[in-house]
């Protein structure tokens, strides 16, 4: 066993230091009845070779050689081989947690820096060391208002990610707040009407995408005003981080708090996980902030470094009355993004925007060639809504050519009788004009 | 000892200047070339330098025509401009100063700080998994899916519960989870109760659940040998509390010896017993959980099953639930039907479930890690591994104890914790041993922790330690203990060889930096 250094004279020695008789002495603590008296029934162990063999046959029954047409809150975009090998540097990924900042100057600045490019994108003051995803980063902001304002009632557009939503149920089950969900428009963004008859003095917090679920820009501008008039946090989700390269970060909108997910840059697909969510805010609730928090100091030299600060909020000081009971993060996922971030650059990040906005553009004339409309008149980035007809239909026989055709939206929508047809599909920088062309001809049944 | 290259561990004392090669660990640490690395904001932000090779973006259109021009922002602000080499080259810079278990010991108390395989990394990146969105049509995702339900009947067989969800990202979700699932399970009872007990030992993120979940959490004194006892237990139970929650072997590396009459008394008045499976690398192959009377207990992938820690995440948390918890476990689920897998992902599938914890299926990326060890392990492989973390902590334990105060002798299992009270009469404390370590080339056990022991030095070294390793530690804190009595001083100023030494964490929290602006002093 290559992982298990000891030969058997090397254990014999180490039992007799250790004053025990054999392995098995050593579980003496451990009474009879409670032992395995068999071994377990696992397969049986693979050496390299096989172990290969078998992940292989795995990873081919997945059929992935065409990028997805579907985003919905995972995107495939094209990931830099430089983060990669980068990440592959043992002292980062075989690191934890920075408890001893002088060992962990490494980890501790990158996530200073990961901090700074959310602030920058988000347009807000401070952001934590990053979180599991964007769905929970989306249930802690709604904590963290609830605790901010001292109400549990949650304002909540149907157009954010409908799974996102789902998580957020899951989170608020046992603290009895209250969740309200408001309709979206014929344009896709929610609809401000029935949004400022839902916010009221109760209100915690204003939930919108941005953009959201439907690849709409939704008016985060309208909502925080509502939101501000009573005294509300207005919270952002973003789940396609490069819209934020191209459309205002929702801080400069009025946004009290930024969540969601930072995967699309850095990240692959994973199956959907894990990615780094994210969590920004204004400075005056950085007190209420969920999560770990890197900040600089100076070492006894007056030399500029980095710790963990603000502990006072977490459960590992504060036990039952931490902000939240968030330990482990998604450091490394955060740390690729932070590498792909600082790849694109200033003008390269506005480039992957500009040109994930050309995508869903030729994605949009491809598919309006091939006779189908979008759902929704609102702005869109790289992501639309079609009508398709039947959109499972669609899916299913897409599916038979290798291709995953998007996300039908009735699956979250059941109730919307308009939804029947819509397929959510996205088109990034790694969806060529001519794959493109491609797809919307084979949606129409016609390549 | 063998020693290949010849070094002898020769260490300089406090600020002495060392002569040429004496400066050695016991760690094999020195002063290395290690270089200053701004931030990357610090660099250049004008021009076009950019890192990355993109198609053009076309020039027949402009946004700012037709899109409303108050929502676009041009480039931002602060944002640097590299070029490709120049990024390689900080984040290099910037991982040279990180210690990581390639770069030496790590026996981080309760972190399980073991060999993360090469294997794993290169398996999780074949682009069939990689490359797999969460939402691809069942037919295109069966690899994914048997890889999960795979998965899934190695934990459940391995933890001795009926079935384990793959959901939660980290421990503390997995607690979160399975504190959930209790409260959904008295809440179908018609009995919705109050109360969660938690022993002193307990990690901070078991009563950080409870409160999230709305529970008042109970705090339970454990014995003088280190261990929770059943009249203890038996005295806090009420018809009001739904759960105990206990981890086992506990954060003193002691094995909770009494856990099965606990579960019988909390059981007995109608509560669940909730296990923290931070410690399961104690117990692999040796013992199951569900065979000891818990009804839900957590993984840490990161730990027992070696995915990276990633210097803070990203972890896996699954949990596993006996029968009775079943209906309530949350999506999505994998079956297998016929030869076939789906994801049940529809309440109406399983009406009683706490719903979703995230917006996919789970970490996939940290199950193709954890199944490759498993496999590779098999049922030998797993029962050495819970043998070896043992006697790996045994030999240490054995090694120190003449010189490190040992506040229970009660048997360790995984990890044992010593104290500084040995050392008091030098002044000497904890942290001067856990910066001392550093200098040596080892990275610090857990410190201060659990909180029930004054000076906590708590040491896990796993099984994938050699024993050079392991006596070149022992070596090192013996190094520390003489050295305590004759030099303090020199000790208290290390450590001296990373990039900073000790850092000002009041000064960080009393005025916080939090991010980089332009202009950003910190002196």
């Amino acid at each position: 066993m290559r992982y298990h250094p000891h030969t058997s004279e090397e254990i014999q020695e180490m039992l007799a230091a250790a004053g025990a008789r054999s392995l098995d002495d050593l579980f003496r603590s451990i009474p009879e009845p409670l032992r395995l008296r068999r071994l377990l029934d696992v397969p049986p162990a693979l050496d390299e070779i096989a172990l290969f063999a078998e992940m292989r046959r795995l990873a081919a029954r997945n059929q992935t050689e065409h990028p997805p047409f579907v985003g919905a809150g995972a995107y495939p975009h094209h990931v830099p081989p430089v983060v990669d090998q980068l990440l592959l540097r043992g002292e980062f990924f075989t690191a934890y947690t920075p408890y001893q900042p002088e060992v962990s100057q490494g980890t501790l600045q990158a996530l200073f820096e990961w901090q700074t490019y959310v602030c920058l994108l988000t347009g807000l003051d401070v952001a934590n060391a990053s979180m599991y995803d964007g769905a929970t980063a989306m249930a802690e902001a709604a904590l963290m208002a609830a605790r901010l304002t001292d109400r549990k009632k949650m304002v909540v557009s149907a157009a954010v990610h409908p799974e996102y939503l789902r998580v957020l149920r899951t989170y608020l089950a046992s603290t009895h707040d209250e969740i309200v969900t408001v309709p979206y428009g014929r344009d896709g963004r929610t609809d401000l009407g029935a949004l400022s008859r839902a916010v009221d003095d109760r209100t915690a917090a204003v939930i919108v995408g941005y953009p959201n679920f439907f690849g709409v820009v939704d008016a985060v501008e309208e909502a925080s005003a509502l939101a501000r008039k009573v005294g509300a946090l207005s919270v952002a989700v973003t789940n396609e981080a490069v819209a934020l390269g191209l459309f205002k970060g929702p801080g400069e909108l009025g946004a009290d708090v930024a969540v969601g997910s930072f995967q699309s840059f850095g990240n692959t697909l994973n199956f959907g996980g894990p990615a780094p969510g994210f969590f920004a805010t204004r400075d005056a609730n950085v007190r209420q902030m969920p999560g770990r928090l890197c900040g600089a100091t100076v070492d006894k030299h007056g030399r500029r470094g980095f710790v963990l600060t603000l502990s006072t909020r977490e459960q590992h000081i504060r036990r039952e009355r931490a902000t939240s009971n968030i330990c482990t993060n998604a450091g490394l996922c955060a740390l690729a993004a932070t590498i792909h971030l600082a790849l694109l650059g200033r003008k390269g990040l506005a480039e992957l925007a500009r040109l994930n906005y050309a995508r869903g553009r030729l994605l949009r004339e491809a598919m309006s060639r091939a006779g189908f409309r979008p759902c929704f008149s609102g702005p869109s980035f790289n992501e639309t809504a079609f009508d398709v007809g039947d959109a499972e239909a669609v899916v299913t026989r897409l599916a038979r050519r290798g291709l995953a055709a998007g996300a039908p939206l009735a699956r979250w929508y059941p109730d919307d009788a308009g939804m029947k047809g819509a397929l959510l599909c996205v088109a990034t920088e790694v969806h060529t004009p001519e794959l493109i062309e491609m797809f919307a001809q084979a949606v129409r049944g016609r390549a | 000892m063998t020693n290949r290259t010849g070094w002898k561990p020769g260490m300089a004392k406090g600020s002495d200047a060392p002569a040429p090669g004496a400066d050695v660990g016991a760690g094999g640490a020195t002063r290395g070339i290690a270089y200053e690395e701004r931030l990357l904001f610090e660099h250049a932000s004008a021009g076009a330098r950019t890192g990355v090779s993109l198609p053009p973006a076309g020039s027949d259109f402009d946004p700012a025509k037709e899109l409303p021009s108050a929502m676009l922002r041009g480039e931002i602000a602060g944002l640097p401009a590299l070029g490709e080499l120049e990024v390689v080259r900080h984040f290099t810079r910037l991982s040279a100063w990180n210690h990581g278990i390639d770069t030496g010991f790590y026996p981080l108390g309760s972190c399980t700080m073991k060999y993360n395989p090469k294997s794993s990394e290169a398996l999780a990146r074949l682009p069939g998994f990689a490359d797999a969105h969460p939402l691809l049509p069942a037919e295109l995702c069966q690899g994914s899916l048997e890889l999960m339900y795979q998965l899934e009947r190695a934990l459940s067989e391995i933890s001795g519960f009926a079935a384990t969800t793959l959901a939660p990202a980290a421990g503390a979700h997995g607690e979160l989870t399975g504190v959930m699932m209790i409260r959904a399970w008295h809440v179908a009872r018609g009995d919705a109760r109050k109360k969660v007990l938690v022993p002193d030992t307990a990690h901070g993120t078991n009563p950080a659940t409870c409160a999230l979940n709305g529970y008042e959490v109970v705090q339970l004194a454990s014995g003088p040998d280190g261990r929770l006892h059943p009249e203890t237990v038996r005295a806090a139970m009420g018809e009001d509390v739904a759960a105990i929650m206990i981890t086992n072997p506990n954060t003193l590396g002691i094995f909770e010896s009494h856990i099965a009459e606990i579960a019988e008394i909390v059981h007995a008045r109608g509560g669940l017993v909730y296990g923290d499976g931070a410690n399961l690398n104690a117990l692999l192959g040796v013992a199951r959980p569900g065979d000891m009377g818990f009804d839900v207990m957590q993984f840490n992938l990161h730990k027992t099953f070696a995915t990276p820690h990633g210097g803070g995440g990203p972890g896996s948390g699954p949990v596993a639930v006996a029968q009775k918890l079943v209906p309530f476990l949350p999506l999505p689920v994998v079956v297998k039907e016929s030869e076939r897998y789906r994801l049940v992902d529809d309440g109406k599938e399983r009406p009683q479930t706490i719903g979703k914890l995230r917006e996919f299926h789970g970490n996939f990326g940290m199950f193709v890690r954890a199944l490759a060890l498993i496999r590779e392990y098999g049922p030998e492989g797993l029962k050495a591994t819970g043998q070896l973390a043992v006697l790996n902590a045994n030999y240490i334990r054995a090694g120190l104890k003449d010189v490190y105060h040992l506040p229970y002798d009660t048997d360790s299992l995984h990890e044992v914790v010593f104290t500084d009270k040995a050392l008091k009469a030098t002044g000497v404390t904890t942290m001067d041993v856990a910066k001392r370590l550093v200098d040596h080339g080892f990275h610090p056990p857990t410190v201060y922790f659990p909180l029930v022991v004054h000076g906590a030095l708590m040491i896990e070294p796993t099984e994938t330690e050699s024993k050079e390793t392991l006596d070149q530690f022992i070596e090192g804190m013996r190094a520390i203990a003489d050295q305590a009595r004759v030099d303090p001083e020199g000790l208290k100023s290390s450590p001296q060889k990373p990039v900073r030494a000790r850092l000002d964490e009041v000064r960080a929290a009393r005025k916080p930096v939090l991010r980089w602006r332009p202009g950003m002093k910190v002196e």
